[in-house]
């Protein structure tokens, strides 16, 4: 139990627990104390001097050490000069005034001494409108400066911090709430202060500048406009913006997001998402998002997106009406009967992927998730369960990342379980090669390639590693497919299933599998029934395909060509993919934003979005789509609204079980406070209003034994003397179909590039930067050439979602580029 | 008596009417032919005004949108560049329009301008056969570059046109 201390704020009795900052306790109370440079998710600063108030302890006697009476009330000794509430710890029967005369006398000195360097250019600034400088300045501030203003500091205005932030060193306060954002919280130190007095100003000290892919957040804490990102530049003016609570769809996280949209004449007069803001969830992503959630929004707007249902006639695809390509739709699927499969993406909603699965049951055909991440089945089993959070994760417990390198591909999971092991949580990194992870890591661990199960098998079996797992009060394990394919990432799952459930480490909150999937969805898709299939192009082979919302043929050219000699191909996507290229009939999707739904995250937390524009053209949602399929085929499938689907669902997956959407719209009060007026404390993100969404039950919980699921025996595919092994690796800016459509990524995204050993290199006669021609799987591709040292010899790293046809470990060949 | 008190009346009445015939000036206006001039403080259709230089004071910071009581003004901004510039600073108004039927002629734009670009000027002849030509574009509003100016966008040399802002007097009549 935590030991709680009273105070007095403004003559308002408070009880917090002891170790509380005066100004999070007023906070607490209703008292706003103001401040620029504390932040409560990092420690106190004192930099900007705000926050000062007068403050007065207890007068204690020496001699008794009991407290001095003075009319039978303790005697306070007020603090001779103005104290920063942001540095101060509470202490029993501390007396605080924020209001008093003095304390705003100081308030006033230090905003008008803060305004001596600033610009007041609000008209043209981004920030205008939603500045913690302007409304305490309203609030607080003395109206009239008494310092003359031809003699305002001058500085720099458009400094590219990176081309995805701008820096008006003009407006900057110096609060340094971004250089120790990034020092503290992104454990990315890219950001520093120069200089000194008044000359003081933030620089990027990394190469590319401002490397950090959590970046978008300084812009939210920024008490000022210095920070303002280039995606939003002069797009709107914050009051202009209507907003929409969402989820983030780029990796399964499931970060809660705000799209803040406007009617555009830019735009041809239409509703268009103007900027993503993070929603405060303090389970999933606190009040943090990632530069790809932030800024590959993008694909909605296309112009490129499908408008109308495409046919195939005479050769060439062409435009039809929805019930022409619904009929040939339902005609070829019936015709198929058993012999169709449905091959699903996990970009799908729940709502989607259940119709669809209902529709594979119908024709009796396979349904088929598709993925390079195995495992969901065990993660169904032993995944998290209601209760979790890292954040609650410390001392005394134990996080397993095995073969994932959760920087590229969950970048909001890196952020939290390093802010675990920075809370003395053991982290142990298994992994072939270097990783982010690593420096934050307590013990790492090494494998050949190959060796990923045998080596994670053998983790018991060391000392440290082993008593680490075994005696963790919590253990989470996050796994994914690095350098691996689906069957090599299946059997890590297995192997790491094996290690939590015969350390008993499940079934319980904080304990638990969790798969590191490509999509926001393939949780959802793995708990509605949607498997993977091991060899997908044998199972296309002369079957009558339905894919929604996957493009196999762009990611493999092996793919395309058994699409092409699989019967009928009917594809439902929102742009005019590879896949779409080759089918006979072409369903246009809408876009997540342009609808409702529910993700399920890798934690297994249900979540909802709603709509945050109108529908593209004639797009229909996926599973109005499916259902008017199965409607054609004399299926009892639903295409009204979301919600009567997901009951539905509910009612028939038992894992579901109790869930609905007014249950998932919940919410609970969330420390810190944000959102609200208050926008000088937490920063710009939004406060939840939309609810926090529900865990998934536990399939298994502790006590019950599951089955021990069997792991592969003997090894991967391993480098050979002669070639080099290709091994798949996820690159968080890639060309996937929600990403490239961003312009403003493009530097992010690169060109396909392989990483290789600098020995290797040097065997093949190639240097960094360099271009080169790889012969994978009988196709060739130019690709740059960079060195790591880091990666084991005899491998080369392909990125997934380049272009380059890399879904499993293979020989390479290597030429110079022509 | 009965008979010559309203003959008196009458007289009267007459004389009154004579006299406003024959002796004083008619206040009738002409108009359209003829048009009387406004007074200092008339609130008639808004212009966007522009610097000696051509350069528009516009800066497309939308506050006037954000002051307008009829939610008339719907401003959108872009980036200026020293290849293209359109007003001093970072920001001019890409779209600038007015809905006529909605705006009240308050003048609450006029308050809220920063840089004093839009400016409620004499025109009061305000026509249109349909609710889209009662919205009045940007092209209609900006006054006309004025001699020795140039058009917008201008080329200009970098360095020079760096405050969106410029220093403001005390407001005159």
């Amino acid at each position: 139990m935590t030991e709680l201390v009273t105070l007095s704020i403004d003559g308002k009795q408070v009880t917090v627990p002891k170790g509380t900052l005066v100004v999070d306790a007023a906070k607490q109370a209703g008292i706003d104390i103001p401040v620029f440079c504390y932040h409560p998710k990092m420690e106190p600063a004192g930099m900007c001097r705000m926050c000062l108030v007068e403050l007065g302890r207890p007068m204690i006697d020496r001699a008794t050490g009991q407290p001095v009476l003075e009319n039978g009330q303790p005697k306070i000794q007020w603090a001779p000069k103005l104290e920063t509430a942001c540095t101060n710890v509470v202490s029993d029967g501390m007396v605080v005034l924020t209001r008093s005369e003095k304390a705003r006398a100081g308030q006033q000195e230090i905003l008008e001494f803060l305004l001596t360097s600033h610009p007041l250019d609000c008209p043209v600034c981004d920030k205008g409108g939603e500045c913690p400088l302007q409304n305490l300045t309203l609030d607080y501030g003395p109206g009239k400066s008494r310092f003359l203003y031809n003699e305002k500091h001058h500085a720099e205005k458009h400094v590219p911090l990176g081309e995805l932030i701008w820096l008006d060193r003009e407006r900057c306060i110096q609060c340094g709430r971004c250089v120790r954002f990034q020092r503290l919280v992104a454990g990315e130190p890219v950001l520093a202060f120069d200089e000194r007095g008044r000359d003081t100003e933030i620089i990027t000290n990394s190469e590319p500048a401002f490397d950090s892919i959590f970046s978008g957040n300084t812009t939210d804490i920024c008490p000022v406009g210095a920070l303002t990102t280039a995606d939003f530049r002069f797009g709107a003016r914050p009051w202009e913006l209507k907003s929409a609570a969402s989820l983030c769809a780029q990796c399964p996280v499931g970060c809660n997001i705000t799209f803040n949209t406007r009617r555009e004449a830019k735009s041809g007069g239409r509703v268009v998402i103007k900027r993503v803001m993070p929603r405060q969830n303090e389970e999933v992503n606190e009040i943090w998002i990632c530069d790809k959630g932030r800024f590959a929004y993008h694909f909605t707007e296309s112009e490129a997106r499908l408008r109308q249902p495409l046919i195939r006639r005479n050769g060439q695809l062409q435009p039809a009406s929805w019930e022409e390509a619904l009929d040939l739709a339902a005609a070829k699927l019936k015709a198929a009967g058993k012999d169709a499969l449905i091959l699903a993406g996990g970009r799908l909603s729940n709502e989607d992927l259940f119709n669809l699965k209902k529709l594979a049951d119908g024709l009796g055909a396979q349904s088929v998730l598709y993925t390079h991440v195995g495992g969901g089945d065990l993660v169904t089993q032993i995944g998290l369960a209601s209760g979790t959070n890292l954040a609650d994760l410390g001392k005394g417990d134990t996080i397993l990342v095995a073969a994932c390198d959760l920087y590229e591909e969950a970048p909001i999971w890196w952020l939290r379980v390093k802010q675990a092991a920075d809370r003395g949580a053991t982290l142990i990194v298994v992994n072939a090669r270097a990783t982010r992870l690593d420096k934050h890591a307590g013990y790492v661990v090494r494998y050949a390639p190959g060796d990923e199960t045998v080596t994670l098998q053998g983790l018991l079996k060391q000392d440290k590693i082993g008593a680490a797992i075994r005696e963790a009060g919590n253990l989470l394990v996050f796994y994914a497919a690095d350098g691996l394919d689906l069957n090599g990432s299946t059997s890590v799952a297995a192997a790491c299933a094996n290690l939590l459930i015969e350390t008993g480490h499940f079934g319980r909150p904080n304990n638990g599998l969790i798969g590191v999937w490509p999509h926001a969805n393939d949780q959802g898709a793995w708990e509605i029934g949607f498997r993977p299939e091991a060899d997908l192009a044998a199972a296309l082979k002369g079957k009558t395909v339905y894919i929604a919302a996957a493009d196999p043929a762009g990611d493999d050219p092996r793919l395309a060509k058994a699409l092409q000699d699989a019967g009928t191909v009917i594809v439902q996507e929102l742009f005019q993919t590879a896949t779409a290229s080759l089918a006979e009939v072409v369903l246009p999707a809408a876009a997540y934003t342009e609808r409702e739904g529910t993700f399920t995250s890798g934690e297994r937390r249900v979540q909802r979005y709603y709509p945050a524009v109108p529908r593209w053209a004639e797009t229909k949602a996926d599973y109005v789509i499916t259902a008017e399929i199965g409607q054609r085929l004399g299926l009892d499938l639903e295409a009204g609204a979301p919600a009567l689907v997901f009951n539905r669902l509910t009612a028939e997956i038992t894992a579901f079980a109790g869930l609905s959407y007014r249950k998932l719209a919940e919410v609970r009060p969330q420390w810190p406070i944000v959102g609200r007026a208050d926008l000088y404390y937490g920063g710009t993100t939004y406060e939840n209003k939309q609810g926090l969404g529900v865990h998934l039950a536990a399939a298994a919980s502790a006590g019950e034994s599951p089955h021990l699921p069997e792991v592969r025996k003997g090894s991967g595919p391993r480098p050979q003397e002669d070639a080099l092994l290709a091994v798949p690796v996820t690159k968080l800016y890639d060309l996937g179909v929600t990403v490239r459509s961003s312009v403003l990524l493009e530097a992010r995204i690169g060109l396909p590039a392989i990483t290789i050993h600098p020995l290797t290199a040097e065997k093949m006669g190639l240097k960094a930067g360099e271009k080169a021609m790889i012969g994978l799987g009988g196709h060739e591709n130019e690709v740059l050439v960079k060195l790591d040292e880091t990666i084991p010899a005899g491998v080369a790293l392909v990125p997934r979602s380049m272009g380059l046809p890399v879904s499993a470990p293979a020989p390479l060949s290597v030429g110079k580029a022509k | 008596m009965r008979v010559v008190e309203p003959v008196v009346e009458l007289a009267r009445g007459l004389a009154t009417t004579l006299r406003m015939i024959f002796g004083e000036k008619p206040v009738t206006v002409q108009y359209p032919e003829e048009k009387r001039p406004v007074r200092p403080r008339f609130r008639g259709r808004h212009v966007l005004k522009r610097y000696d230089n051509g350069l528009e004071k516009c800066i497309g910071c939308a506050l006037c949108a954000a002051a307008c009581p009829a939610d008339a003004i719907f401003v959108e901004a872009s980036e200026n560049t020293d290849e293209a510039r359109y007003s001093p600073g970072d920001r001019y108004a890409s779209t600038y329009e007015i809905n006529m039927l909605r705006c009240i002629f308050c003048g609450f734009c006029e308050d809220a301008c920063p840089t004093e670009a839009i400016v409620l000027g004499d025109n009061y002849e305000l026509s249109f056969t349909s609710r889209r030509e009662a919205i009045y574009p940007k092209e209609m509003l900006i006054e006309p570059v004025p001699p020795g100016g140039q058009p917008t966008p201008q080329k200009t040399p970098p360095g020079v046109f760096t405050r969106s802002v410029p220093e403001m007097k005390d407001s005159q009549d």
